[in-house]
Order: structure tokens, then C-alpha cells, then sequence
């Protein structure tokens, strides 16, 4: 198979990467850039593990080709934290006790980041409705819920 | 039975630069190529092995299909990339069509519905696809870009079974079109799944109502189900029901059992057939109370 050069950008960094047709963004990010931070669940859109920021918008990467992102603006969990230092939210999940196994974090994390940039003060119902797609076994998702309240603050 | 392998099978992802590529292409790969925009069915039934091709044609760059806009004679024109956040948050649509924002806002998760599109979900032509009932009722219009140039097709007339269509190769299409609505016009989608928010339907029932002069009741009630029957479809029967007598909480119970006759649903891992029927009767009668309820203040 013919692979396809694509240049885009990957928690401000410009990348220039040579991908197979058939390669998810998920599998670029975490196969080619060895971000491993995010995650692969269901691989079928449903659990939110491989949730990135595509052009700023929440997507599961597992069901976006690698092909299509042509100059497209990527950010993974790995370009949450600025200069060494955790994000309010990532402090406020460790705060509240919202991790636990830690693997739904980084697409629970995208998705609540996502969140408080369109709605900078969301209701109970508004969070847990931004986080319909990122499933949780551990917590029972009432902590997560707290720590996305506190960094609203 | 889902596949938790993350890649998918060998295939080749085309961008044509133009809607006549697009479809000589299509045409010219008949059954091993499918327009793509946003995957989220497609990628789960190519990893699954139910779906087998070679080629993905992005549709995305396509003149048309990025459309968005309102116009007060003509109505909505939603392009085939338009994706369903961006329907269920559109000031235009909360405000002429906000049965169609509600019905787009119901499908999967946020992140999802940023890939997601409306003309994916007619397209794909599932029984459950929740937002084809309300377009349907809105007298939706599929704009298709084929190898003979453009046609326009009714979505009345578009499903033929589960997953099938009136579409040839080389079809495109490029954009879905509702009309103006009707003046007055109140509607909501109610939706049943295994948990409150996010799962496919079980039972989706869309109804909306507005006043006309042209029934002996004085409104005009339109019932669409979803998940129900081979393909979505419009409940005549109960809706006749409701046009020729004085609106009652009666008559809306009488529509509603009318409703639930004219349905078949099928027996699967969500719901039994049985349980579908008595769910679409209490879902329609919700419906069509809430929508009464609003027509009437």
C-alpha cells in the first residue's frame, strides 16, 4: 500500500509523518509520534479512551483516518499541561480523587477540557452530558464530575 | 461483535477534487468504494468485516457540502459534512427546526456527533437512525450529484430496506433540504435507549403538529418511528386519527394505540418485539400530548 506524507500540527508542534491509507489517528498518534497517552478502547466510537482535539473540537481518534488530517491542529493529553505544569483540570482530578485505573482519563480529560471552553461554567447536567462518551468503570463518575465543577471555578 | 483491533483493513482514501470525480470515480469502483465524511458507521462495520471495500472517497472538499444556511422563502440547506453538533447548536435551526436540533442533539456522544453528519445518518439508512424521522416529517429533499448529473429525491421515496437506498454508483450525496416549516409548527423526538443519553434507539418516535385550516381538528399532526419497522417510516393511520375530530387527551390515546398497530419491530439484542409495540404506544401518546400541550396555549 502506498503511504501518504501528511504534515500537520501535534500539541504545537509542526509534524511531517508518512502514513498507511487505512491508519487511524489514533494509531499515528500513538504508533508514529509514540504518544501513548491516549488510548485505544472499543475502537468503535463509543468509549471515548482515543477522545483528541481535532481543529479544537472533541473526536474519537480511532474513527478519524491519519490520511484525512492534512494540515489539521491535534491535541492530545500529552499538550494539556504548558510548560512543565498540569492544566487546572488535571490538578482538580487528582484533587478530587477522579483517577483511578487512569486509563478513560486522557479522553475523559480532552472532553471536559473541551467542555469548559464552549461552556466555561457548565451545570451537573451539562457535565455529565459532555462526558456521555467517555466511559468510566472505576469511579462511578461522581468524582470526575467534581473535578470538572472545581476547575469551572 | 465488536473488534477492539484499533487499524482497519487495507484500503485506499481518495480525495476527489471535484463532485464529477467524485462520482465517475464511485462509478467507475461500483460496490468497493463509498463516499466517506464522517465514518462513524462505516468504520465500525469495516472493522467488524460486514462492510468490505477498497477505497474511502472523502466527500468533505465537495462544493455544497459544507453548506449550512437558512433562507426565510426557501428553507434549510444542511451539506453532506455538516455534522450534527453543528446542526444542534445553529441559532437558525433552534429557531425554525428545533425538533431537528433536538432529534440530532439525541445521537451518541458530543465527540461523535463532531463527526457525525445528518446526510450520514439518512444515507446510512438504518431502521434506528434517529434524526431520518424528523427530516421525513420536515418533507426533506436529498440533493444527489450521480454520473448524469444533479437529481433531486424525496426521502419519502428513498429507503427501500435496512441499509438500502435508491442510490446508483456515482451518487453524491450533497446536501439534505427542508423546506420552510410550517407556521406554528411544534415538534419534538422522543428516543428510548438501554440508558438515558447516548445509546441507539430501541423505540425513536418523532412527531410534530401545527395549526391549519385545512383538517376538521384544526391542526395537522405528522407521527415518524424509528427502529420500529424495515425502514423509518410515517405513521398515516394514526395520524388520520388525529385529523378529523376535535383534539382530546381520548383521541391522542386512540393515535397512539393506531400508532403502535402500524408498526412491526423485530425481536434483537435491545428490545423484544413486544416490548418495541407497547413502548411506541406510551412514547407516541408523550409525544403528541407534549407537542398538544404547546399547540394549544
Amino acid at each position: 500500500m502506498t503511504l501518504k506524507t501528511i504534515t500537520l500540527t501535534v500539541n504545537d508542534m509542526v509534524e511531517t509523518v508518512d502514513v498507511p491509507q487505512n491508519m487511524t489517528l489514533l494509531q499515528m498518534i500513538r504508533e508514529k509520534l509514540s504518544l501513548t497517552g491516549t488510548k485505544n478502547g472499543c475502537a468503535a466510537g463509543e468509549c471515548g479512551a482515543c477522545t483528541v482535539l481535532m481543529n479544537g473540537e472533541p473526536v474519537n481518534s480511532c474513527m478519524v483516518l491519519a490520511a484525512e488530517c492534512e494540515g489539521a491542529n491535534i491535541t492530545t493529553v500529552e499538550g494539556l499541561a504548558k510548560a512543565g505544569k498540569l492544566s487546572k483540570l488535571q490538578d482538580t482530578i487528582i484533587q478530587a480523587g477522579g483517577v483511578q485505573c487512569g486509563f478513560c482519563t486522557p479522553g475523559m480529560l480532552i472532553s471536559a477540557t473541551a467542555l469548559l471552553k464552549r461552556n466555561p461554567n457548565p451545570t451537573d447536567t451539562e457535565v455529565r452530558s459532555a462526558i456521555v462518551g467517555n466511559l468510566c468503570r472505576c469511579t462511578g463518575y461522581v468524582r470526575i464530575v467534581d473535578a470538572i465543577k472545581m476547575a469551572a471555578k | 461483535m465488536i473488534n477492539p483491533h484499533p487499524g482497519l483493513p487495507e484500503l485506499q482514501y481518495v480525495k476527489p477534487a471535484t463532485l464529477q470525480e467524485a462520482s465517475k470515480f464511485l462509478a467507475d469502483n461500483a460496490g468497493v468504494a463509498k463516499p466517506y465524511s464522517g465514518g462513524t458507521d462505516s468504520f465500525v462495520r469495516l472493522r467488524d468485516g460486514v462492510l468490505k471495500l477498497d477505497y474511502l472517497v472523502d466527500i468533505k472538499g465537495l462544493e455544497g457540502t459544507k453548506e449550512l444556511s437558512f433562507d426565510p422563502q426557501k428553507g434549510l440547506t444542511i451539506g453532506a459534512a455538516v455534522t450534527m453538533n453543528q446542526v444542534a447548536s445553529h441559532p437558525d435551526v433552534l429557531k425554525h427546526y428545533p425538533n431537528l436540533a433536538e432529534a440530532a442533539a439525541s445521537v451518541a456522544s458530543y465527540q461523535l456527533r463532531n463527526r457525525a453528519t445528518i446526510v450520514g445518518n439518512i444515507c446510512n439508512a438504518s431502521p434506528a437512525g434517529d434524526t431520518i424521522g424528523t427530516c421525513m416529517l420536515l418533507d426533506g429533499v436529498l440533493k444527489v450529484h450521480g454520473v448524469d448529473g444533479v437529481r433531486e429525491v424525496p426521502l419519502n421515496s428513498f429507503f427501500l430496506a435496512p441499509g438500502r437506498t435508491v442510490l446508483k454508483p456515482g451518487d453524491v450525496v450533497i446536501a439534505v433540504h427542508l423546506p420552510v416549516p410550517p407556521k406554528g409548527l411544534v415538534g419534538t423526538y422522543k428516543k428510548l435507549g438501554r440508558n438515558r443519553i447516548g445509546d441507539l434507539s430501541i423505540v425513536g418516535v418523532a412527531v410534530l403538529g401545527y395549526p391549519t385550516n385545512e383538517s376538521a381538528s384544526g391542526y395537522r399532526f405528522r407521527i415518524a418511528l424509528a427502529s420500529v419497522a424495515p425502514v423509518p417510516f410515517e405513521s398515516f393511520k394514526a395520524e388520520g386519527v388525529l385529523s378529523g375530530k376535535k383534539i382530546t387527551s381520548e383521541l391522542i390515546d386512540e393515535a397512539a394505540v393506531a400508532t403502535m398497530d402500524s408498526v412491526t419491530p423485530i425481536d434483537d439484542v435491545r428490545g423484544s418485539a413486544r416490548y418495541r409495540k407497547q413502548m411506541v404506544k406510551n412514547l407516541t401518546r408523550e409525544a403528541l400530548t407534549e407537542v398538544w400541550t404547546k399547540l394549544s396555549k
